[in-house]
């Protein structure tokens, strides 16, 4: 009987039930304000009247902007913001992700009070169970992390959790996460709110508007085409959601916002006999993939399936839309998950099973910031399922970007202009969100890879290097060698792998990195951003002294390391250039920035024609030859004399390489280990690699990976951008004063702040720290974003970490702060204050003892000079 | 080539056995089953277990070719093997560890079995779009012959837009049914090419170029090409489209899909023929083409162009449209005629286009002169040549055609030859978003499986659950533990689905294992695939399917666009 009644019934929608609980109010206030026509100029048009869109509305009007208009194609707060399961939650895995989050729920808090719209906001705190001793690790992790920006969090113990919430089975818990602040939330109320907060402030609000396209002239907005006119307007905000891509897509010049929806399923019952108490904390359970919130009295429970259904690849398709049916077969995992969490809800009843799609992006982050090729073209879209957590500090961090020109915190890793093109093909986004979405549960380790959507781009010698044994990782689509199996090696399955300990390549890395120290190596490193400047006059060589902080008015053949600051004096781009001739310039930048660094000269070039910028990142195949043995490889392939005298550091040379001519060859590493780079037009690479590799093997070379050279940077304390560098921070911080020469004659950008902080002294500094009493073999093993306390103080955190084999010991890297003991503030860091301290890194709530250091181990350099060959090391750049 | 009664396709009493089996009592004196032991192979005791019956039973997989390497009965076999089995145990429970009763296959055993043979294609995507009205197809074969007579091809035309899929089911060997497969479709290409093209593919024969490719094949590693032959049958091939770039008259571009089919079929006997009676100098070929003739096969042929399907079909293979009504229902569409003495209209035929004294003779026992199963067919040119022709034939032939008594026999009553032709019925259909698949089989699926099963089955399994009339809860009050009560129960009726990825390996295992309830039985699907050589054919015949799955949005925007 009762498998008929279920077979028969079809779901009807906008059952009473539902609109209980989502309020429809949506256009009260906006219809009535503005029924009249569109305006025809406008400051800011925004797209999209979900939580982002008039999160950023709000937060521009307040930051004093005017004429802001708000379009809508449908209703406000109607799309999945309406759908959205309301659970606001700050246990994010990036520091960023969790400012974000805590300043939303800030927000959201004061909400009502401040426009009198109910917004449903309850604090009921959150509880992250871990069934395995790894889901704890992670926990643990993301509770030092949250600690220590100010977010209250503790690890409990199962029978914690069972008091405070007893309907759960803690059976086979191992421990769980408290988050007492976070909250619960009416998405939809909150949108709602935040839109009238903003149409008070000044911003217009239109609904059933939709935008066709976006107008551009000469890379920059100029309006906007909509079904109802057109409206003038500088800037162009795309908060479309899940349709972002497409409405990129739409531009003449399109913008590409790589995402992709997949449909989201959760469960709504009936009040439970006892009606569960409004402030019930919400419950995540990642490793039964599910999440738990109190609704009414019952509660509302979805999750993350390993087997996502994407949905609208080919666009906006009605026929999908209307077909977004409940799908109770694809939801057994999830409710035999939570029958298994909570037994006793078997005899609650069923109201319905929503299925709201969701948007993810290719890694997992949202995306955020300006179009690298139209400029006034803003986008936040891609909330992989957190809008509602991120929706006020994203819409803050965007409003203080277009207001400003850049935001207040470092959102690098948020920013649109981490995609290239590359990312923007729907097949692609199809196979990589399913692969996205269920990774939103799963434990997240340190170095996991995307599996999907890989060999995209691959150096010419992909091939060579996987028939001996390459394992590779990526980076902007551009496969990388991780280190290379030896053929009597078996490593793990990928899934076995996993670990938050030492990993099953350690000791294939170690000889790798001995062979860096010892011999030679070759590591494939073509997936360099290279970009060529040339000039017909001086042009090139006056933009690259304004725009960069170190001299490059220097003789022909030298290399610079320097940096491409912002006004602020931060770095936006780390790199080496190297003068090939009076007028060109040979600039290589690391691998994502292709898209950033191009946008960034674009923008400060000046219009003329003579002055060519370049992208020949395809054109050239580098190899790294690393090691003392480097010199006796080369010399003997070119006939020609390597030595420092004749080859001195940090030069780069056009020379023949076994047949081929024309490999330009420079003496740098990026490892601070002696050697060369290579940069050989790429129909000679396997020519050269061969020639190297025959040449190379009575001095022992072989195949070396990316993971041996982080080992030897870390250990020689470079620091790389994207990692230890960012736009907020400046040379000065990091110890590279010889890479700023701010006498250099002429004005550059970033100089005035330089002058400035150099008078002042810096606010962080980047430190080495070496591992004290860490047991490699026992220990948990450092990755990144662990913080670092200073006599018990917490001072900053790690950016990126490795083992030295040199030194036996594990290497972070890190900032350090001064934070005033009374008020919190910020206050200078010197290098006494470094020196003085006692360190400790908390790697997931175990503190271990650090030495800091503002240089490299000397210890490093003497080992090196032991040996009779050429020192290049002690000529490399510091 | 052996020959023998039973569902056998021609009825020549050679040699006969007819041993009973099947009974779990198993009352037959264990005598009669030693020979069969001779038959197994000492390394697939070792490797793949057997469907043992009692003690003294023990049959190797009916897969594979009997290899040279026999095994000799040993009285000690039994227990040579069965301490090293470990899946001994773990299938068959310890209480019966002592007492070994039954061998049977493992799932995982039938499940390498089933799937030796399995083949999938999916058309590729383009950038999410895909503008192929198939999305690709599934074909699996079970051999019950050794070696198997059926055949299979599929190709894409790569200068006309289409798809061909066909199934062949040969008999008295395969020598025919692989002819065709390997052949075929390069006729009905050919036939489909506008005149343009052959002239161009013809210069660049000429003048030595090279060819435009006409077939994109799509084959599993055992669906082989014989070497030997291309050089004669491409120069057959050649033949019949410089014939047709002699006989266009340039008045009309339009070419009518069904007529070529129809040309494809009658041209290709004719050259298989017409070589046999050439004969090759090379005495390979020369034999080779002899036993082409001298055998037959039935072919049933799809071509996929858009919306427009077509399906032709010689002898008794068949083609079958899933539908899927709008409850979610499936229903089957025949989209092909059986040729073969229950279809009224041929055995009229046939009684037609002789004279009225061999109306009794022409169609006997429900056979073609009382021999053969299927009306029409390629090859078995002993049902098309005058004895004339035949004895000129094999007495010049070589020695093996001479020492072979089949082909040496007349067929009785044998007065007006032809009595056999290879014109294929063709049907067209237009699709409709509502068709979903099109299931190609030889009459070994549909002797065992009633078209409707079929249907539903296929439709099931590529719907997944989803499908299976959705759940939905509107207004009803479901508790969540009845709900998860439900979905259990529905996960476990398709688990068996998702063992097979492959919609014709998943038919194959029910047209095998289905019990009388219509549901798979593991212990009947394993005896059956366990059957010794000689005994798999009087229990099952060689079944060759194809699933081709369309693209119902394409389809439908298609039919939108017109």
């Amino acid at each position: 009987m009762f498998h008929r009644l279920l077979s028969v019934v079809r779901r009807q929608r906008n059952s009473r039930g539902w609109q209980k609980w989502s309020s429809v109010r949506s256009g009260a206030f906006v219809a009535e304000a503005h029924s009249v026509a569109l305006p025809a100029e406008a400051h800011v048009v925004i797209c999209g009247g979900g939580i982002m869109g008039t999160s950023v509305a709000y937060h521009l009007s307040k930051m004093g902007w005017k004429d802001i208009v708000l379009l809508e194609q449908g209703r406000l707060a109607a799309g999945s913001t309406r759908f959205c399961a309301g659970i606001l939650s700050t246990a994010r895995h990036l520091t960023i992700e969790q400012k974000m989050a805590d300043y939303s729920n800030k927000l959201y808090h004061q909400l009502e009070q401040e426009t009198g719209i109910q917004t449903g906001y309850i604090r009921t705190g959150s509880i992250f169970l871990a069934q395995t001793q790894d889901r704890l690790i992670s926990l643990k992790r993301v509770n030092s992390r949250l600690n220590v920006i100010g977010i209250p969090s503790e690890i409990i113990s199962p029978k914690k959790v069972a008091e405070l919430h007893p309907l759960l089975n803690v059976h086979d818990l191992v421990g769980a996460m408290h988050v007492p602040e976070d909250a619960v939330v009416s998405s939809a109320d909150v949108a709602l709110a935040l839109a009238s907060a903003a149409s008070q402030n000044g911003v217009q609000i239109y609904d059933r508007t939709s935008i066709l396209h976006v107008m551009v002239r000469k890379g920059q907005v100029t309006g906007v085409e909509t079904d109802k006119g057109q409206i003038q307007c500088q800037y162009f905000v795309n908060c479309a959601g899940q349709w972002a891509y497409e409405l990129g897509l739409s531009n003449e010049e399109p913008v590409s916002i790589p995402l992709h929806a997949c449909e989201h399923f959760y469960l709504l019952t009936r009040p439970l006999e006892t009606p569960l108490q409004s402030n019930a904390p919400t419950i995540v359970d990642a490793d039964g993939r599910i999440y738990i919130r109190n609704w009414q009295g019952g509660i509302l429970s979805g999750g993350f399936e390993k087997n996502p259904k994407p949905i609208f690849t080919e666009g906006k398709n009605q026929l999908e839309i209307q077909n977004l049916q409940e799908d109770w077969d694809h939801f057994e995992p999830l409710l035999s998950s939570l029958l298994r969490r909570m037994p006793e809800l078997e005899a609650l009843e069923i109201v319905k099973l929503v299925n709201c799609p969701e948007t993810f992006t290719p890694d997992m982050r949202c995306i955020m910031g300006e179009s690298p090729s139209v400029q006034g073209y803003f986008v936040l879209a891609g909330m992989n399922s957190a809008g509602l957590s991120f929706g006020g500090g994203a819409g803050k961090y965007l409003a203080e970007w277009m207001v400003h020109g850049y935001p207040s915190e470092n959102i690098w890793e948020l920013d649109l202009k981490r995609f290239g093109a590359l990312q923007s093909s729907r097949t692609f986004l199809r196979h990589r969100v399913m692969e996205v979405m269920p990774l939103l549960y799963d434990l997240k380790v340190p170095r996991w890879d995307f599996q999907t959507g890989r060999q995209l781009r691959t150096s010419p010698l992909y091939d060579r290097l996987d028939a001996q044994g390459a394992r590779w990782m990526e980076k902007h689509g551009f496969e990388r060698p991780k280190y290379f199996v030896p053929p009597d090696k078996d490593l793990l399955a990928l899934e076995q792998s996993k670990t938050f300990y030492k990993p099953d390549w350690f000791e294939i890395v170690e000889s790798e990195v001995k062979c860096c120290k010892e011999a030679v190596c070759v590591i494939d490193m073509s997936s360099f951003t290279k970009f060529e400047i040339t000039s017909t006059g001086d042009q090139a060589l006056e933009v690259l002294q304004y725009l960069f902080s170190n001299d490059l008015d220097v003789p022909v053949g030298h290399i610079v390391h320097t940096g491409m600051l912002n006004q602020g004096g931060g770095y936006e781009n780390d790199c080496s250039i190297a003068r090939l001739s009076k007028r060109s310039f040979f600039m290589i930048s690391p691998t994502d920035q292709q898209v950033h660094c191009w946008a960034w000269l674009k923008k400060y070039m000046p219009e003329d024609s003579n002055l060519i910028l370049e992208d020949v990142t395809w054109k050239y195949t580098a190899l790294n030859l690393i090691g003392p043995r480097a010199v006796d490889v080369l010399s003997e392939l070119s006939y020609a004399p390597m030595t420092p005298d004749h080859f001195p550091s940090l030069f780069c040379k056009e020379m023949s390489v076994g047949y081929a001519n024309g490999i330009r060859v420079m003496s740098m590493t990026h490892t601070g280990e002696p050697g060369f780079m290579l940069y050989i037009p790429i129909e000679y690479a396997l020519h050269v690699y061969n020639e190297v590799m025959g040449v190379g093997q009575k001095y022992g070379i072989r195949n070396a990976g990316y993971y041996a050279l982080r080992s030897l940077r870390i250990e020689k304390f470079f620091a790389f951008w994207g990692q230890d560098l960012n736009t907020l921070t400046t040379p000065l911080e990091c110890g590279r004063e010889s890479r700023v020469k701010l006498d250099k004659g002429m004005d550059f950008i970033g100089r005035d702040a330089l002058l400035q902080q150099k008078q002042n002294g810096v606010y962080k500094r980047l430190t080495m720290f070496i591992l004290d009493d860490h047991d490699t073999d026992l220990d948990l093993w450092p990755w990144w974003g662990e913080p670092i306390y200073r006599n018990g103080q917490y001072v900053g955190k790690t950016t990126s970490s490795a083992y030295g084999y040199t030194l036996e010991r594990h290497v972070c890297l890190g900032f350090v702060h001064n934070f005033s003991e009374d008020t919190g503030e910020e206050q200078v860091v010197t290098a006494d204050f470094i020196n003085r301290g006692e360190y400790e890194i908390d790697i997931a709530g175990h503190r271990f003892q650090a030495k800091a250091k503002l240089y490299p181990v000397p210890s490093l350099f003497t080992h090196k000079r032991r040996k009779d060959d050429v020192e290049l090391s002690d000529l490399q750049g510091k | 080539m052996c020959v023998c009664p039973g569902p056998r396709r021609i009825g020549i009493p050679v040699r006969s056995s007819s041993l009973p089996l099947f009974s779990d009592a198993m009352p037959a004196p264990t005598q009669l089953f030693f020979p069969l032991i001779r038959n197994c192979e000492l390394s697939r005791i070792y490797g793949t277990a057997c469907y043992c019956h009692h003690k003294h039973l023990c049959c190797s997989p009916p897969y594979i070719p009997q290899s040279h390497l026999r095994y000799t009965p040993h009285p000690a076999y039994a227990t040579f093997y069965r301490p090293k089995d470990s899946w001994w145990q773990y299938t068959q429970g310890r209480r019966y560890a002592s007492t070994p009763q039954k061998f049977y296959l493992t799932p995982p055993q039938v499940n390498s079995i089933l799937k030796a043979n399995e083949y999938s294609f999916k058309v590729p995507e383009f950038d999410g779009k895909n503008v192929s009205s198939v999305l690709g197809f599934d074909s699996n074969q079970l051999p019950a012959n050794a070696p198997i007579e059926d055949r299979r091809s599929a190709a894409t035309c790569l200068q006309t837009r289409g798809m061909l899929l066909g199934v062949f089911d040969g008999h008295a060997g395969c020598a025919c049914s692989q002819a065709v497969s390997e052949r075929l479709f390069y006729y009905i290409a050919v036939s489909l090419l506008p005149h343009e093209t052959l002239l161009e593919i013809e210069n660049a024969v000429e003048s030595g170029r090279a060819l435009l490719p006409i077939l994109q094949w799509h084959k599993h590693p055992n669906d082989y090409f014989s070497k030997e032959a291309s050089k004669l049958y491409f120069n057959s091939l050649r033949t019949y489209w410089q014939e047709l770039i002699d006989l266009n008259t340039g008045e009309s571009t339009d070419i009518d899909v069904k007529e070529a089919l129809i040309n494809a079929f009658k041209r290709l006997d004719n050259d298989i023929s017409l070589e046999a009676q050439v004969g090759d100098p090379n005495s390979f070929l020369n034999y080779l083409v002899l036993r082409v003739a001298f055998s037959g096969a039935t072919a049933c042929v799809a071509h996929v162009d858009g919306v427009d399907l077509h399906v032709a079909n010689t002898g008794d293979s068949r083609a079958m449209l899933g539908v899927q009504e709008e409850d979610g229902s499936w229903s089957a569409v025949t989209l092909s005629n059986d040729h073969n003495a229950q279809n009224e209209r041929e055995v009229e035929r046939l009684k037609l286009e002789h004279p009225k004294n061999e109306a009794k003779s022409v169609v006997k026992q429900d056979r073609l002169l009382g021999l053969l199963m299927p009306f029409r067919a390629f090859g078995d040119v002993k049902f098309k040549w005058s004895i004339d022709l035949q004895k000129r034939v094999i007495e010049s032939g070589p020695d093996q055609l001479n020492d072979n008594e089949y082909t040496k026999f007349i067929p009785p009553n044998y007065y007006t030859p032809p009595y056999l032709t290879a014109e294929p019925e063709v049907t067209y259909h237009r699709l409709r978003p509502q068709d979903k698949f099109l299931v190609l089989a030889t009459d070994g699926l549909w002797e065992t499986m009633h078209r409707q099963d079929v249907v539903r089955i296929v439709g099931e399994h590529l719907t997944g659950m989803h499908h299976q009339q959705p759940i939905a809860v509107g207004g009803y009050k479901v508790t969540l533990g009845q709900m998860h009560g439900l979905l259990t129960e529905r996960r476990a009726k398709m688990s068996s689905v998702f063992e097979d990825q492959n919609a014709a390996t998943h038919l194959i295992r029910h047209a095998v294992g289905n019990n009388e309830f219509g549901a798979v039985d593991h212990e009947r699907l394993s005896k059956m695939l366990s059957l010794p050589e000689e005994l798999a054919r009087m229990y099952r015949d060689d079944i060759t399917i194809i699933v081709v799955q369309f693209n119902s949005h394409v389809v439908g925007a298609c039919q939108n666009q017109e």
